[in-house]
Order: structure tokens, then C-alpha cells, then sequence
């Protein structure tokens, strides 16, 4: 196990009087894949947008607990969230470019702040690394709505690496696309842990087994079973993970 | 009486209470073009106001409408648009403060207009000293539209998707670059829509412009802001108030042009609201 | 870069409070001129005389000041309006939202809209050289300026927003609540009158408000058509005038400033704008809330 990026150190979320995220602790590491699998409604989509404080925009939700990204509270006073962005991407469960041109929707995010760059290089790079270019190399001032369903997500996913980030949460980036197209986002997962930290969110656990190095299972806003993703898969330590894995519920 | 009859003579209740008001606008339309179009032509519209309905025309009313309409929408479309922004995108929805701000819009936007002429009479014509000018009438224009605008602006950023937000914030967006870079830009059709309607209020407008002073008779076409002007609502008024049948006829030819006017914008905005509806 | 970006979120949010607080102003300051103009008016009129008063004469030796007569063919005004534009408005709308096709429902609005957009001195010219003379055919004696033909013509004018505010409210319905009383084999009329319009009662009141508040409100249609003659008539077929109608008359006349008639015009606003403020509130609080809360 590499040095770990983000740190959750006993991290409770509530809605209102709900909790959501049940005193969790957890780590993740630099340059792998981390997958985080449950039931619908564990939790698992909420510990993920708490790395980013994406949850900020949810009304009535409050922490308890500390997320620490290279050793720094994210929660603490002193951050500046947007900086917290910045470094931590996020690509969502629905494709959702902006309504502008292919170009500026991987530029738009580096202009606001304020990187200087050769803009060509950097859309070029990051539509590469995404394995979009060869697809749209002809036509990156059509608009990005006119693209397909997976063409979208690899443009979201591009939009995040040429942000350059250092971790890119994923929130079950393939749940609105076809298998096709799900491979290919799979497919580029693998490319990208090379140079990426990355977290995904999913529900679909063959995907978890494909892609992940690490498995973290959740039940309820439990962190029921954490480990190397070939140990959680075939040598489960808990009877629960055993039973959602064989698919007795879930 | 049978439960099917019943069913069935309701529906045509319906129904044809429907078409009569499709039929109401046919006749006023029909109506006004048979009274109005012999005295329609060039003439009319490049001709300044007279005593005798054949040489009568319309030439300083257009252009006074022309000058009102463009310093109206000059001060409001800012002030409605911000308003809209604060509300949709600052604003914690649930605040009673907030609660306060959205029904006082509301009833801006149902007060009677007379009411915004006495405002505007008070203060822009006599504290502020503008005079019976075409500032006054713009400004008071400007305050009567506004709420209308704010509303239309904001049913338009309601309709821009949060996912939009939350992929620009994921990258790292300040509030104001998520809102100027993104949601704004996406609006825009619509608010343009919702401001081309309230435009076309504006053109209509006739009580609070008569309450600040626009005057029933002008020899010149204005050439400054603070000068004195008419609009093609206020003439008509002055030619429909009068007996003669004559000066019902250019009344007429005047409210052509004001439909013709109107109709044209409405069009507009009609276009782009379906050409836009991206995200419906 | 962060920090100046940060301090430009900031600012851009306080501009924008800046330009919110303007819609509160006018409300405000609509109130301080109509209290302020109408003090040096009630300086001179008792205001019970003024409310109770029977009597309008204010450019005629002797003076009178009692706004009853006023707000009698203002409420004549409403009166026939509301008539005329609640059953037909209910009835388009109940058209549009459970029997029309998509399609033409989708021709139906915008000619609706084209309605609503007609300017109101055009109503008042088509009331003047149009329905009057129709209502001549039928009611000989009727007057060249008369309650009926504004009132009517009122009527057309805010037919479209009541339509349009009750399809919003029918459509707001949840499909369930058709779903379940189809399924009892119940037939169209009987679902409108035992469940939908059960439920939208407060929607079609609150609308109800509303359209009476725009209709004591509008003012060039019932200037041209109905006439300058304040009188406590009841009488739909002669001349009378309304609160709007005749703040347009003294502000037509040449009255000197701070003389008596350009001051009562502020007090008539001011009655004018408190019936329509409270309307107001009342009709869009109730419409704020969800339809079936409301109920």
C-alpha cells in the first residue's frame, strides 16, 4: 500500500436527525482504484461527494469528523473549497457537459482559474487521455449536447483531467450508459490510475471486480469490509458482504 | 339528466366557451382593420398630428414610442435580471425575508399601472425635476415592467438543470463564475423571451404615461431624452375620446400599427422560446 | 488569483442584493407618495366624509368629496367582469388542461397569450365603437358611455389570466387523483366536478382575487368606454366612473399642482391601492403554496 491521499478519520453524516455515514475511518491511496459498493441508500454516494464538499449544497446536512486530503481538514475554516475542487475532480452519475462547444467545455474549468496554458495542447492532451480525440478531433466547436451518451461521460472525464487533479471522484459514472460504452469508460479507468487517484461509486459489482484495486463495502452508512478488491470478492471477512456479494440482497 | 348527455353537453360547453374567445379576438381584429385601413398608408405614419383626420399622422407618437422603449428596457432589463440572479441563485429559498422579497414582486407585477403613473408623477416629474420628459416616462415604464421581467427571468433560470451547477462547481467555480459562465448564458433565451413580452407590455402602456404628462399633441419628433414627447397608445386614446367617426377611423390605422407592432414582437419571442427549449 | 476571485464572488453578491432591495423600495415608496400627496388632501376632507360620502363632485361648486360613488362603478365594473370571465375562463380551462389534444392545446395557448398581450386601450376602443353599439340593438336606451359595455370588455381583457391561472392549477393536480377516480369508471364531468374542482377550490378562489384585483385596477378600457360620470346608480346601462378612470380625468384637466383635485387623485390612488395590495397578497400567498397543501 502506497502513501494515502485522502484520509477519512471517523466521519459522520446526517440528514437533519438522519445518519447517513455512521463514524467511518478510512484510506485511500495515491494511484490506484478505489470502489466503494452497497445497497441503494448505504451511503456511498454521500461519503463520495464529502471528499469534494460537493454535499455543501445540501440543504440540512452537517459533518461530524474529518476528511484530510495531503494531511489538511477539508472542513477546517481556513480552506478554500474551490481549491479543494480543483484538485479533487468529480465526474456524476448522469453525463452532464456544459451547453457549449467541446473545446470550451474542457477549457472553460482551467480558464476561471486562472491557468495560463497553450489551450490547444491542453484539449488535445485531455481529449486524448479520455480516449475521445480520435472521435471529435473534426468537430470540437460543435456543440458537446450533439455528442452520444458515452461520448458525454468521456467528455465530462476529460473536462476533470485537464483540471489536473489529483483525485477524480466517480459516482457511478456508467449506471446511465450502454454496456458498450460502459466498457470503453472501464477500459480508460485502468488507463488513468497511472496518473490519477481514483474513487467510483457503484452499484454494479462486476464492475468493482473489474476495475478496482481496492473494495470497500458499505451497509447503512456502515463501512462494513475494506480491503484489496481479490480478498472482498472471493474471501469475505463478513457474513453481510458475503451475502450482498452472492446477491441475497441488495 | 342521463349521465352520458350530461358528459357529453358539458364537454361542448367547454369547448365552444373556448373557440368563442378565439372568435372574440378574430372580430376585435376583424373590426378594427374594416374601420382602420383606408386611413393605413404612408402618409399616416410620416405625417405629424393634425386637426383634420385626413392629414393626421402618426410620425411623432412612433417616435416617442420608439424613445420610450429603448431607455424602459435600458433601466429595467439590468435591474430584472440581477433581481432574478440574487433570488434563484444567492437567496436561501426558505428565508422569510426572501418569502417577503418574492410576494412583494408578485404584487408589483398586479398593481394597477395608474398606481406607478402617480409614482412616477411624484417623483421623477416633480421631486426629481425631469419635467414631462422622456426620462420620466421611462423610468416609471422601467419600474412598472421590472417585476415582470424578474419573474419571467427567473421561471428561465429554474430551467437550467443543477446538474450544470454541480459540474461547474466540481471544477472549482466561484458562485459568481458559476452563475455568469454557466447558468446566465443558458438562461438567455428564455429571459429574452420573458423581456420581449414585457416589452411589448410597455409599448401598450397608456394610463401612467398620460399620468406623467405625455401630451396629446406634438409638432416635433424628440431629440433628446429630456424632451417632451407622445406615444402611439396616448394618441390613439386622444383620437378614439373624441365624437367625430373620422377620428375613430385613424384611431384605428393607429391601433394597426400598434397590433401590427406587437404582433411582430410576439412572434419573436414565440420563436425563440421554441427553438431554445433545450432542457424541456 | 484565489483570493481575488474570492473577493469578486463576494462584491458580485452584494451588487445583486443591491439591485433586490430596489423592488422593495418601490413598494415602499409607493406607499410614503400616496400617504404624503393625500395628507394635504385629507388636511381639508374629513376622511369619514370621504369614505362614507355619497356624493362626488370635485370640479363643480359645491365641492363634494365622497368616493362612494366611485367605488360603485368600480365594483359595477368587477362585477359584470368577473360574470362574464370566471364560468368562461373556468370553462377554457377545463377545455384545455382534460379534453384538448396536445396539439391543439398547443395552438390554443399562444392565441391566448395573443389576447392577454392586446393593449387595454385597444379593449376600450373596440368597447366603445363595437359593443356598445351591439348592446344598442338590444337596449335601446343605453347610454354612448355605459357599465355594461366596460365591464364586458374587462371581462374579455382578463378572461385569458383566469384560464390560464386555473389550467395551471388543474395541470398541477397529481395524475393520480384522475387515475383513481377513472378507474372507479367514473366519466369526465363527474371527475372535473366531484374531484377536480373539490381540490383546486382555493387555486380558483385565490384566482378569483386576483382577477377582481386586476379589474378595479385597469383603467383606459373603462376610461374610454364607460364613461366620467360618477353616480350611485346600479345601473348597468348608464354612464359611470371609476376610481382609475377618474385619476386619469383630473391628471387630463389642467390642475394646478397642490390645488385640492390633484390631491384627491392620491387619495382615490390610495384606496385603489389598498384594495389591490391586500387582494393581492391574499391571491398570491395561496397560489405560492402546492395544490394540494392548499386545501
Amino acid at each position: 500500500m502506497t502513501e494515502p491521499i485522502i484520509k477519512i478519520e471517523d466521519l459522520s453524516i446526517y440528514y437533519g436527525e438522519k445518519r447517513a455515514i455512521n463514524q467511518v475511518s478510512m484510506d485511500f491511496c495515491n494511484n490506484e482504484v478505489t470502489a466503494i459498493i452497497g445497497p441503494s441508500g448505504c451511503g456511498k454516494s454521500t461519503l463520495l461527494r464529502s471528499i469534494n464538499r460537493m454535499n455543501d449544497f445540501v440543504v440540512g446536512l452537517r459533518n461530524e469528523g474529518k476528511v484530510l486530503y495531503r494531511d489538511k481538514n477539508i472542513y477546517a475554516e481556513d480552506i478554500d473549497e474551490s481549491e479543494i475542487r480543483r484538485n479533487i475532480g468529480m465526474v456524476f452519475q448522469k453525463p452532464n457537459p456544459f451547453p457549449k462547444s467541446i473545446y470550451d467545455n474542457i477549457t472553460w474549468g482551467p480558464k476561471i482559474n486562472g491557468y495560463k496554458e497553450d489551450w490547444e495542447k491542453l484539449v488535445e492532451e485531455s481529449l486524448k487521455r479520455a480516449a475521445l480525440w480520435d472521435e471529435v478531433k473534426d468537430r470540437l466547436h460543435s456543440s458537446a449536447l450533439e455528442l452520444s451518451g458515452g461520448q458525454q461521460q468521456r467528455l465530462c472525464i476529460a473536462r476533470a483531467i485537464a483540471m489536473r487533479p489529483e483525485v477524480i471522484l466517480m459516482d457511478e459514472p456508467c449506471s446511465a450508459l450502454d454496456p458498450k460504452a460502459t466498457f470503453k469508460i472501464e477500459d480508460l479507468i485502468h488507463e488513468l490510475k497511472e496518473s490519477y487517484s481514483i474513487l467510483i461509486v457503484t452499484h454494479n459489482m462486476q464492475q468493482a471486480a473489474r476495475v478496482s484495486d481496492r473494495t470497500a463495502f458499505f451497509y447503512l452508512g456502515d463501512l462494513i469490509e475494506y480491503g484489496p478488491t481479490k480478498q472482498i470478492f472471493e474471501l469475505p471477512k463478513k457474513d453481510q458482504t458475503q451475502d450482498y456479494i452472492q446477491g441475497k440482497f441488495g | 339528466m342521463n349521465r352520458r348527455l350530461m358528459d357529453r353537453s358539458f364537454y361542448w360547453f367547454c369547448k365552444s366557451m373556448t373557440w368563442m374567445a378565439l372568435g372574440i379576438l378574430l372580430i376585435l381584429i376583424f373590426h378594427i382593420c374594416r374601420q382602420g385601413c383606408e386611413y393605413l398608408d404612408w402618409q399616416f405614419l410620416s405625417s405629424l398630428p393634425s386637426r383634420s383626420p385626413e392629414k393626421a399622422g402618426i410620425k411623432t407618437a412612433l417616435a416617442g414610442t420608439v424613445w420610450i422603449i429603448c431607455f424602459t428596457a435600458l433601466f429595467a432589463i439590468p435591474f430584472g435580471i440581477a433581481t432574478a440572479l440574487y433570488l434563484e441563485e444567492y437567496a436561501p429559498k426558505r428565508h422569510p425575508f426572501v418569502r417577503l422579497l418574492q410576494i412583494n414582486i408578485a404584487n408589483l407585477a398586479g398593481m394597477p399601472s395608474i398606481i406607478y403613473g402617480l409614482l412616477g408623477l411624484t417623483i421623477f416629474v416633480r421631486s426629481l425635476g425631469f419635467e414631462r420628459s422622456i426620462l420620466a416616462g421611462s423610468l416609471t415604464l422601467a419600474l412598472l415592467i421590472l417585476p415582470v421581467i424578474v419573474i419571467a427571468s427567473q421561471e428561465a433560470i429554474k430551467a437550467v438543470p443543477d446538474s450544470i451547477r454541480f459540474a461547474a462547481y466540481a471544477m472549482g467555480a466561484r458562485r459568481y463564475q458559476v452563475v455568469l459562465g454557466q447558468v446566465l448564458p443558458s438562461a438567455i433565451p428564455g429571459i429574452m423571451t420573458g423581456i420581449i413580452l414585457s416589452i411589448s407590455r410597455a409599448i401598450g402602456e397608456t394610463a401612467p404615461l398620460i399620468i406623467v404628462g405625455a401630451m396629446s399633441y406634438i409638432a416635433y419628433t424628440p431629440e433628446s431624452i429630456f424632451d417632451m414627447f407622445t406615444v402611439l397608445p396616448v394618441q390613439i386614446y386622444n383620437w378614439a375620446g373624441r365624437p367625430k367617426e373620422e377620428f375613430h377611423a385613424i384611431a384605428a390605422a393607429g391601433i394597426m400599427v400598434l397590433l401590427l407592432l406587437l404582433l411582430s414582437l410576439n412572434f419573436i419571442a414565440v420563436t425563440i422560446r421554441s427553438r431554445y427549449q433545450r432542457y424541456k | 488569483m484565489q483570493n481575488k476571485t474570492k473577493f469578486f464572488d463576494r462584491s458580485f453578491h452584494y451588487a445583486l442584493l443591491v439591485f433586490v432591495l430596489t423592488t422593495l423600495a418601490v413598494t415602499l415608496s409607493v406607499v410614503v407618495v400616496l400617504l404624503n400627496e393625500s395628507s394635504g388632501f385629507f388636511a381639508h376632507v374629513n376622511l369619514l366624509d370621504f369614505l362614507f360620502g355619497t356624493k362626488w363632485t370635485p370640479l363643480l361648486e359645491p365641492k363634494s368629496f365622497g368616493i362612494l360613488p366611485l367605488i360603485c362603478g368600480t365594483f359595477m365594473i368587477v362585477i359584470g367582469a368577473i360574470a362574464f370571465a370566471l364560468p368562461v375562463g373556468l370553462a377554457i380551462a377545463i377545455y384545455l388542461s382534460e379534453f384538448a389534444s396536445y396539439n391543439s392545446r398547443k395552438r390554443i395557448k399562444p392565441i391566448l397569450e395573443v389576447l392577454a398581450g392586446i393593449p387595454t386601450i385597444v379593449y376600450g376602443f373596440f368597447a366603445l365603437t363595437f359593443i356598445t353599439p351591439l348592446l344598442k340593438n338590444i337596449f335601446p336606451e343605453i347610454q354612448i358611455f355605459n357599465a355594461l359595455s366596460g365591464a364586458l370588455v374587462v371581462g374579455i381583457m382578463i378572461l385569458p389570466m383566469v384560464a390560464s391561472l386555473c389550467d395551471d392549477g388543474f395541470r398541477a393536480l397529481p395524475p393520480s387523483l384522475r387515475e383513481g377516480a377513472y378507474g372507479l369508471g367514473a366519466k369526465p364531468y363527474e371527475v372535473i366536478r366531484h374531484i377536480l374542482l373539490p381540490a383546486s377550490t382555493s387555486r380558483i378562489a385565490a384566482t378569483l382575487i386576483l382577477a377582481i384585483s386586476r379589474a378595479i385596477g385597469e383603467t383606459m378600457a373603462v376610461t374610454l368606454a364607460a364613461g366620467a360620470t360618477p353616480n350611485l346608480s346600479f345601473n348597468f346601462l348608464d354612464s359611470i366612473q371609476t376610481m382609475t378612470a377618474y385619476i386619469v380625468q383630473v391628471s387630463l384637466g389642467d390642475t394646478p399642482a397642490n390645488s385640492i383635485e390633484y390631491q384627491s387623485s392620491y387619495a382615490v390612488g390610495l384606496v385603489l391601492f389598498i384594495m389591490t395590495f391586500f387582494m393581492n397578497v391574499i391571491g398570491n400567498l395561496v397560489l405560492a403554496k402546492k395544490p394540494l397543501e392548499a386545501m
